[in-house]
């Protein structure tokens, strides 16, 4: 990315920031804490889960077949099945039905699948008036503005800008001010719209093909007064959202109101079977009783292909046609929370999933844009109600884009400076943090010269300017003397033949060559739990160039890794990890890089170091060792987003626990920094605003004081740079050397 | 929501109740003065499939696009009620179910008391059948509601409020 390009977008992060940041952090915070507390209340949550995924993926696995079947048992009731190759061809179509008919107006339910075939400019070219009869969706169509949100589509808007636009647009007798008197102007505007409407179109949430049955998931009644009140209704579907039977609707149904707003269930859920048997609501005819008609009612379901046969036989693209639309991961995504949809780009889809999804129907182009708004901190993973794993797909979409890039540019600088497996067209900005053991390598053995080189005005102009590293954040000071020196010129404390344990702690690159202090705090905190340390020469985890979606460097860096530690985990030593992001890499993204075997031996020996000290704690193993709560100091904890999918936070807040500490936690996503995220010129105000909402639940009366704790390297550096108090590591506060307060 | 206290239709009055949606239990002797009590005219009503109650005359039993336009109250035959979500079943039917249960601003389900079920699987394996058989239906849960306007409002497009009527076999309840 060139400095400009860079610019332009930071300025278009800021003014989202700005104008709809207020907006959508209010809701996507709401829906978000709504689905946390309505999974709660679910009995099985994960088995419903686990219920849901195998139903999409045998579906997406017998997709041809049922296909065939729903064509059949929709024609068979009365409709009309028309499979639409790509996005004109689905125009066609529906013009076509809406010329048959002599459409005048066609009312709507929102469908993102419509806004992916961009039906409305189709029509409205021919004359017909098209009605957005969700409300929000509605309130867009007047602004003529684009959906910032799956669900929500207007979440972006205030209530005082929806009713400056209706009062400037509708100039009604009284302006309208709150929310109860929008949406009855709203109503009955709508309700004459759809009175006099010739056709009615909905999208599908789920299809049934044992009975052709379309599945609506709503609040406001809209779609059932679209699909009803005319007597010709058009359902448009991608190919996708067809399930088996009937049967197979009742995990979804729990899952996607708790999943998406945080309700336990919408309002409605239509099961219509159309053509319905609901008489037509023919205002022309208004005394006829409904009992007396005999409708001759038109159903066609326009089921759309437009990319997605294509990703089911892609192997890493596949997995977003599980996806049920229901916006869990984008609710959940920090980056989300602070600007919302609109940062995300796309043509169509937005937020979480929607780099597949567009990477998937509109091409990688579509999908490029701001693709690099996803960190990776996995949040989204465990709210997806159908197990995708976003984060991985936003890599692979990366990596693809990686691959797509200038092979020109660049490359007499990085040649010599990565000792990577990419092809040329990689940006520098990546390259350079994807590489981020080498510059450490290289600037632990220059400090302190590289620190005071790097900390010079020039060289951050340099760097800001060719690599896009902002300025205004300070760089990671390198220690002359690694942990691994360290460890090697002091040798062990506990002799291994007497040691109950014996552990093999992972030296991450930023433990050994920036904060060895946190890795010197590891080794005497399980050296006083009789645990015998050592510490292999075993490199980088791949973390850093996956985050920069250079997958190919990540796999050798993985092979290595688990070539540096076999020799130990053959041994039955356990492998103990500080920082968070490098266990799960060991946990989560193995899987994807080493085979089956390397994957599930490491996964099942490695743990993270709070894990593993609660471990050796619970079996009654003497803590007098360790600085316990009362000689510590009470504290302010911030865990780590990663940490937090794997369900290790609990370990952390345990060991406090028992230790007698006064602890407060933190409850926001994810802090902001994200390993190389917050570093990023075009990202570091969004990551600064990410941070702020950490940082207000530390400067509060009750927090204020207390010491800064923070499991993830990231996160420290932020809480630093947000709060202006050195922030450290959980096992730092349990080092019996602790020197704070 | 899955908290197992107390029988089933004990449980779907608790998840109504957190819905903000009132139920009413009646036995047959006492159908027509409870449904007097709770809608408002002009009520349309379209004919209940229960051998024990039927629409009491001051309900507009044949309903028009002009007089469900104009009512306020509209009463139908709920087939399910789930106790899990206080959701009722609402079959559509050619007579206008459907749209008796959506326009008006207060919608009166009525439901047999044996018919409400314990969760949400149980209530669509039953469904199935109907479904392939042709049939709609509508699992509603509370009124219609939305939040795009700023703050959650009630009465977005269907009912501001809805009012479940439990129908006892007679004799099990003093009036």
């Amino acid at each position: 990315m060139s400095e400009t390009d860079r610019r332009a977008k930071a300025d278009r992060i800021r003014r989202l920031l700005e104008t709809e940041g207020d907006a959508v952090e209010a809701n996507t915070l709401g829906f978000n804490q709504g689905r946390y507390d309505s999974v709660a209340d679910l009995e099985d949550y994960e088995a419903l889960k686990d219920e849901a995924r195998a139903i999409k993926e045998d579906a997406i696995e017998r997709l041809p077949e049922l296909i065939d079947r729903v064509t059949e048992t929709v024609e068979e009731n009365g409709g009309t099945v028309y499979l639409a190759d790509d996005a004109a061809d689905a125009n066609r179509y529906i013009r076509e039905v809406a010329a048959d008919r002599e459409a005048e107006r066609l009312v709507k339910s929102k469908s993102m699948t419509s806004e992916e075939l961009e039906i409305n400019e189709a029509l409205e070219r021919d004359g017909v008036d098209v009605v957005e009869t969700d409300l929000g969706e509605w309130v867009l169509q007047v602004a003529a503005e684009s959906p910032s949100h799956i669900v929500a589509p207007a979440i972006h808007k205030s209530r005082e800008e929806i009713a400056d636009l209706f009062n400037e647009r509708f100039d009604p007798d009284e302006p309208l001010e709150t929310a109860a008197e929008l949406t009855q102007f709203a109503r009955e505007r709508l309700g004459e719209l759809i009175a006099d409407a010739d056709v009615g179109m909905t999208g599908a949430n789920f299809i049934t093909a044992d009975s052709g049955t379309i599945a609506l998931v709503t609040s406001e009644g809209n779609a059932r007064k679209s699909a009803v009140v005319p007597d010709t209704h058009v359902a448009v579907a991608g190919v996708e959202k067809i399930v088996p039977a009937v049967e197979d609707l009742a995990p979804f149904i729990e899952l996607i109101g708790r999943s998406g707003t945080g309700q336990d269930i919408t309002s409605y859920v239509s099961l219509l079977t159309p053509p319905v048997e609901s008489p037509v609501v023919d205002f022309d005819d208004p005394d006829v009783a409904f009992a007396d008609r005999d409708d001759d009612r038109e159903f066609h379901l326009v089921l759309i292909d437009n990319g997605r046969m294509a990703m089911r036989e892609d192997d890493q693209l596949r997995e977003t046609l599980y996806c049920i639309r229901c916006s869990a991961c984008a609710n959940s995504c920090a980056n989300f929370q602070s600007v919302g949809g609109h940062a995300f780009g796309g043509e169509t889809y937005t937020g979480g999933i929607a780099t597949g999804w567009e990477a998937g129907v509109h091409g990688q182009e579509s999908a490029a844009e701001f693709n690099d708004l996803c960190t990776g901190c996995t949040r989204c993973v465990n709210a997806c109600p159908v197990n995708i794993d976003i984060p991985w797909l936003n890599t692979v979409v990366r990596d693809r884009i990686n691959r797509d890039g200038d092979e020109s540019r660049f490359e007499f600088v990085y040649e010599e400076l990565v000792p990577d497996d990419e092809p040329g067209g990689v940006d520098l900005q990546k390259r350079l943090f994807g590489n981020y053991e080498t510059l450490a390598k290289l600037g632990s053995a220059t400090a302190p010269v590289s620190n005071w080189l790097a900390s010079l005005g020039p060289a951050r102009t340099l760097l800001e300017r060719v690599a896009g590293i902002d300025s205004r954040r300070p760089l990671p000071e390198f220690e002359r003397e690694t942990l691994r020196d360290w460890y090697d010129n002091r040798g062990s404390r506990t002799e291994s033949a007497d040691a109950d344990r014996e552990v093999v702690l992972y030296p991450d690159t930023y433990t050994n060559y920036v904060d060895v202090d946190r890795g010197k705090a590891a080794v005497r905190v399980l050296e006083a739990l009789d645990v015998h340390v050592r510490i292999p020469d075993v490199g980088e985890s791949g973390r850093a160039p996956l985050s920069q979606g250079m997958i190919a460097t990540a796999e050798e860096q993985a092979s290595r890794v688990y070539d540096a530690l076999a020799e130990h985990v053959d041994a039955d030593r356990d492998v103990v990890v500080i920082e968070p992001s490098d266990l799960a890499m060991f946990r989560r993204e193995y899987e994807k890089l080493l085979p089956a075997g390397p994957f599930e031996r490491l996964r099942d020996d490695s743990y993270e170091i709070l894990e593993y000290v609660y471990g050796v704690l619970a079996n009654e193993c003497d803590a007098a060792g360790l600085r316990s709560g009362t000689d510590g100091p009470p504290i302010a904890y911030h865990s780590h987003c990663q940490q937090r999918t794997l369900e290790l936070d609990r370990y952390t807040r345990a060991v406090f626990e028992d230790l007698g500490y006064d602890v407060v936690e933190s409850d926001v996503e994810c802090c902001g920094m994200a390993g190389s995220f917050g570093y990023k010129r075009e990202y570091y105000e969004l990551s600064m605003d990410v941070g702020d909402r950490l940082a207000e639940q530390f400067t509060e009366p009750e927090t204020r004081d207390r010491l800064v704790v923070a499991s993830g390297t990231s996160c420290e550096d932020q809480l630093g740079d947000l709060l202006d108090r050195e922030a450290v590591h959980p096992i730092q506060v349990l080092d019996p050397r602790a020197r704070f307060v | 929501m899955s908290v197992d206290t107390g029988s089933v239709p004990e449980r779907f009055e608790a998840a109504l109740a957190d819905l903000d949606v009132t139920v009413t239990y009646t036995d047959p002797a006492g159908f027509d003065r409870t449904l007097e009590r709770i809608a408002r005219e002009p009520a349309v009503g379209t004919s209940l499939p229960f051998s024990s109650v039927s629409l009491p005359d001051w309900v507009n039993g044949e309903p028009t696009p002009r007089s469900l336009d104009s009512a306020v109250t509209g009463i139908t035959a709920a087939s399910i009620g789930i106790a899990d979500y206080g959701s009722v079943v609402l079959p559509a039917t050619p007579a206008g179910a459907e749209q008796v249960s959506l326009f008006p601003d207060l919608h009166v389900a009525v439901l047999r008391e044996a018919d409400i079920v314990a969760n949400m699987p149980t209530a669509i394996a039953r469904l199935g059948p109907e479904l392939r058989d042709g049939g709609s239906a509508i699992i509603a849960t509370g009124p219609s509601a939305t939040a795009d306007m700023g703050s959650l409002v009630r009465g977005a497009h269907g009912p501001k409020d809805v009012h479940v009527v439990v129908l006892e076999p007679s004799g099990e309840r003093d009036e």
